[in-house]
Order: structure tokens, then sequence, then C-alpha cells
């Protein structure tokens, strides 16, 4: 017997993956205000994954997708319905205390397990912090198997089969819902939300919550102590030919 | 004969020297004392990764005891080998086929055992496929907010690691009573694979089932070297228009300089190249003593992975292209000239 999917796909509302960040004078941060901000892409590949298993006549009865941040996250939310989901849940959280990874994680399952989720897809990582933790934190919490850089998956019944990217190519696993997925980049190609979609995603239920609503403490364990600009590289003038190429790789002793 | 015999008498001086620093060490710092950093080692059938060696030379700058952790088939005769490797105190073998393929299922609470009987202080991990899939798992078991793709260790608590692909770098504070890192494997050298005597020790096996079945993989076979520690990459973009003039150009090239190959997204993304390949915030990170990025425009997502390279070389059509910014060596022109032209000129040297 095949349960009927309930998918969970939490989206993050970062910097457009086009936009050269800039460290902020008093070093505390990123300069966010003003700077234009989109859903994470690889959680764009989540909500189409979601949507592509529906199309595959799959048995999914849900897909909810949540994000918790300012209030500004509702935009995220609409972006993930016009794409497919079918409902989203926004967590307030004020803009100057993000949460960690872990504090994320410990939402998640207080959300997974209120709405009785049993596939859950996320992003390998988000574009700002780069950590790449949440899905395997949530999976370690939820005690369910997990299957990290999905470049494939497939169901059929309760038996998901995913393809990941692993070092020097790819690899198989085999689990049984429920389960944690996160996406690679190779996994899809979202679709780009059509203006009816875009139209008919107002109309979708779009829930308010509070970390308190889930009794979650997420308290910060890191302390920023500052954040930098990386040193920059300054680039070396360019040659007339191969020959002053190579001169020029010898003197440098690269080769 | 004579750089053997020298390094031997080398390590007879250590082997006497080394009592007399370790009490002076004890006498000066009573942190190293309490401080102790379990490195997992990764090893494929029998044979050590030494990717992963980048954990031991981390748990080194922090100043206390280090102990290695490996567990698989032949995890005792590993165990053996990795016992040579310097700076290594101790090694913790678990033998038991169930680990061989890196399940994080069975893989974190086997950690946690073990980290619960050592009182380890810090855990590190190579920022590896390996470490990135376990180490945020065991870290919420543990509960712990873990730290990635760290590129250097200020002090027991501190950590700098990059954000936004690399644009900005963060230094934080950990108030964990555990900390959790995976290290870049570009900012840690592996440690020595000689010159240490560490004991070698049984761990605990919770023998815990994984809920993930492994049913195969396919890996690139490639005789040229890794890519993530390569001495040299040669690196291909959307510039090369298809994955025939990719093939044609790229590998002769690679094997002129004796180099890796690497691509961008564009390159990946259009079937050039296989993702293994892909160089860049989410792909590898590579530092290698040559950087030479063909075709490739330089997006902020590629300069990501790449930018700490020793020497950067460009070949591209785009006088403005963003790659002229950080390349030491530019050179302008059209590719399917400039390349054959320069891989028969390095031929011929």
């Amino acid at each position: 017997m095949s349960s009927k999917l309930r998918i969970l796909v939490p989206v993050k509302r970062v910097i457009d993956y086009a936009v050269k960040p800039r460290v902020k004078s008093d070093r505390t941060g990123v300069e966010t205000s003003g700077v234009k901000h989109s859903l994470n892409p690889f959680d764009e590949l989540s909500i189409e994954e979601a949507v592509r298993l529906r199309e595959r006549k799959q048995p999914v009865e849900d897909i909810l997708a949540v994000s918790a941040g300012p209030a500004k996250c509702a935009d995220t939310l609409r972006t993930a319905m016009a794409m497919g989901a079918d409902r989203s849940i926004h967590v307030d959280v004020p803009e100057d205390k993000p949460l960690e990874p872990l504090g994320v994680a410990k939402l998640l399952k207080a959300i997974a397990e209120k709405e009785q989720s049993n596939l859950i897809i996320l992003g390998k990582q988000a574009i700002d912090d780069d950590a790449g933790q949440t899905g395997q934190m949530l999976a370690g919490l939820l005690n369910w198997p997990q299957a990290t850089q999905a470049s494939k998956v497939s169901i059929d019944n309760d038996t998901v089969t995913v393809e990941r990217e692993v070092d020097g190519g790819v690899e198989t696993l085999r689990a049984k819902l429920p389960m944690i997925i996160t996406t690679d980049l190779r996994l899809n190609e979202p679709r780009y939300a059509s203006l009816p979609n875009i139209m008919k995603a107002k109309k979708k239920k779009l829930e308010k919550k509070t970390l308190g609503d889930y009794g979650v403490d997420a308290t910060s364990r890191l302390k920023t102590i500052k954040v930098e600009e990386p040193p920059v590289r300054q680039g070396g003038g360019k040659v007339e030919d191969v020959d002053g190429m190579i001169n020029r790789l010898k003197e440098l002793g690269a080769i | 004969m004579l750089s053997i015999a020298g390094q031997s008498a080398l390590r007879a001086i250590r082997a006497q020297s080394t009592p007399s620093a370790l009490s002076s060490n004890f006498q000066s710092s009573s942190l190293a004392r309490l401080l102790s950093t379990l490195a997992i080692l990764e090893q494929r059938d029998g044979k050590l990764n030494s990717g992963s060696l980048g954990a031991v030379t981390a748990g080194g700058k922090l100043g206390g005891s280090v102990h290695g952790f490996i567990a698989g088939t032949s995890a005792k005769t590993v165990a053996q080998e990795a016992s040579k490797i310097k700076g290594l105190e101790k090694v913790i073998a678990v033998e038991n086929e169930a680990y061989d393929r890196g399940l994080p299922e069975n893989w974190a609470p086997l950690l946690l055992e073990n980290i619960k009987k050592g009182g380890y202080t810090h855990v590190i991990a190579a920022h590896s496929a390996f470490g990135k899939s376990l180490l945020p798992r065991l870290a919420a078991l543990l509960d712990v907010q873990q730290i990635s793709d760290v590129m250097n260790i200020e002090g027991e608590d501190t950590f700098v690691r990059p954000i936004y692909a690399g644009n900005a770098i963060l230094t934080v504070q950990s108030t964990d009573p555990t900390k959790l890192l995976t290290v870049r494997q570009t900012s840690f050298a592996p440690a020595e694979i000689e010159g240490g005597s560490a004991s070698v020790e049984d761990g605990i096996d919770p023998k815990t089932e994984s809920s993930t079945e492994w049913i195969s993989e396919n890996l690139t076979k490639s005789d040229r070297p890794e890519l993530a520690s390569a001495e040299k990459v040669v690196s291909g973009g959307r510039g090369l228009k298809s994955k025939e003039e990719f093939d044609r150009l790229m590998p002769p090239l690679a094997d002129a300089l004796g180099a890796a190959i690497g691509a961008s997204r564009a390159a990946v993304d259009s079937g050039f190249a296989d993702n293994s390949l892909q160089v860049g915030q989410t792909g590898k990170n590579v530092a290698p003593q040559l950087y030479l990025a063909v075709g490739i425009s330089g997006a902020i997502q590629h300069l990501a992975g790449m930018k700490d390279s020793k020497v950067i070389a460009c070949i591209n059509k785009d006088p403005d292209a963003p790659i002229f910014q950080v390349a030491d060596v530019g050179l302008v022109g059209d590719l399917f000239e400039r390349v054959p032209e320069l891989t028969e000129k390095l031929k011929s040297q």
C-alpha cells in the first residue's frame, strides 16, 4: 500500500544570486537593505521536484512551503505557491535575529510532525550562509533516512530511489518513506511562474505563525565576531600571445 | 639512500625531544590538557583518503591531543597505516562492513557513542561529500551548531569561514560545549603520513542499522590528478561551445601540463563535462599552483571555487570578462586557435 505524499518544502529568502554582496562598513554583516532578494536557487529546485512528482502521477496529497524569517518571506512563499505549492506557512522571525540551521531544523521538525509530512525536500545549501546543514540536521532530529545532493529522484510505492552527487561521480541510495532529500543543481530545471499562476497563488492559503506556536527554542549558538571583505586579487594584466603567456607563467613559477 | 638516512636521524632526534616538548606544552597551557579532538578519517577499499588528512592538521592547530577515527571492513589494517600519521596520539578503529559506504544513518550514532566515550571537545571532518552529509546529522544528535567549510582556526572556539560564495569572510565564536567542524581541504594541508606513532584502539560499535540502503555508484574514472588536490587545473566553460570541442581541446591541454580538468557550471549544465568536475560555490573548491580558465567569463559563483589559486591564467575572447580582473596572466583571443597552439608549445618544451 502506498502512502499519500505529504511533501514539505522549506524555502529561504536570500540575496539574489546575481548580486555581488557588500560587507557593511562596521563589519557586522552583509548589506541587505535595498538589495534584491529572491528564493534561494536550490529551494526552487525543491518546489519544482515536488510539483513534478505530482505531474508524474505520484499520489501527492499536499505540497506545503514553509519559510522562517521577516515579513518579506511572504513574497518568497507566494513565488513558491505560484510554482505549484498548495499552501504555505510563514514563521515570523525578526530580521536581526536570523535562525541558525540547527534552529531551522528544530522548527521544521515541529512543523513536519504537526503537518504529518512524509517527504521533505530541501535545497542542499542556502547561497547566503553556505552552511549546507539544515536537511541533514532535520533528518538526524527526526531519525529519518537522508539523501543529500540529489540529482534524480524516483518513487515506487513507499520506496524512494535517489541518485546523489558525490566526489568523483554519483551514487544511488534507496530508502523507505518518510525521508529527507536535498537538491543538487542537476535535479531539474525550475519553471517560471506564469502570470495566471501568480494570480492564483494570491488566493492560496498563507498561515502566519511564530516560533512560540511550535514551542521551539532556537537560541543562537554562534556569535558573529566580524564579517570582512575577502582579500582583493589584482589582475596581473594581459599578454599578447601564447608565447607571452608561457613566458609569464614561467616567471611566476606556475609551469 | 642519503635522504632516508637523514630522515631516520631526524626521527630519532624528534623521538628523544618529544617527551620534554610535551611536558613543557602541558605546563605552559592548562587548556591544552582539556582539549581533545577527534579527526574523522576517510578510507576507501582499505586505503586512507588523503583528502581527509586535513582534519588532522586542523586538529593540530587547536593544540590538544588529536585522535583519528576509522570505520569499515578493514578498519584495523587502515588504522595501522593511520597510526604513522604525524600528529595523531591514538587511532580508534571500528571494524564492521556496515560502515563501508559512509551512510550517515549508521555513522552518526557510531560517532555519537565514540565522542561520548572519548569526551572530545572538537570533532573535525573534511568538507567532502562524506563530511558534508554526515556532520550536520551528528551535530543535531549532539544538539550542536556545526561550522562548515572552516578556512582558519583562530582559537579553540573561534573559526573563520566564507559566506556568500566567498564574497565575505565570517569569523564566528561557538558557545557549544563540543565544536563540530568541517574543514576546507585547500586551507589545511594533509597531515604527513609518516613519522607518527599512534596507538590503535577498538572503538564502540553501537551497530545501528542504516535506514538507507546503498545500491550502486558510478564514479568517473580518470588517470589525471584528482581535481580537489591537483597542483594544476585547466578548466573549461561555455566558450567551448560543445562536448565534442571540450573533449577535443581540454584533455590534451591538461596532459601537456599534467593538470586535472575542471569546468564551470555553464559547461556542466550544457552537458560538456561531468557534474563532478564543476568548480565553484556549489561544486568543488580548488587552490592549485596554476588555474587556467578557458572560455570562462568568471561569474562570482565560479570565482568562489578558484580564487585562492596561486596563479590564475585565462584565455577568453571578451577582454571585458570579469575573469581578467583576477587573472595574473590573461590572453585575449579565440580559444579554438589559442588552446591548440598553447598545447603544442607546452608539449615541445
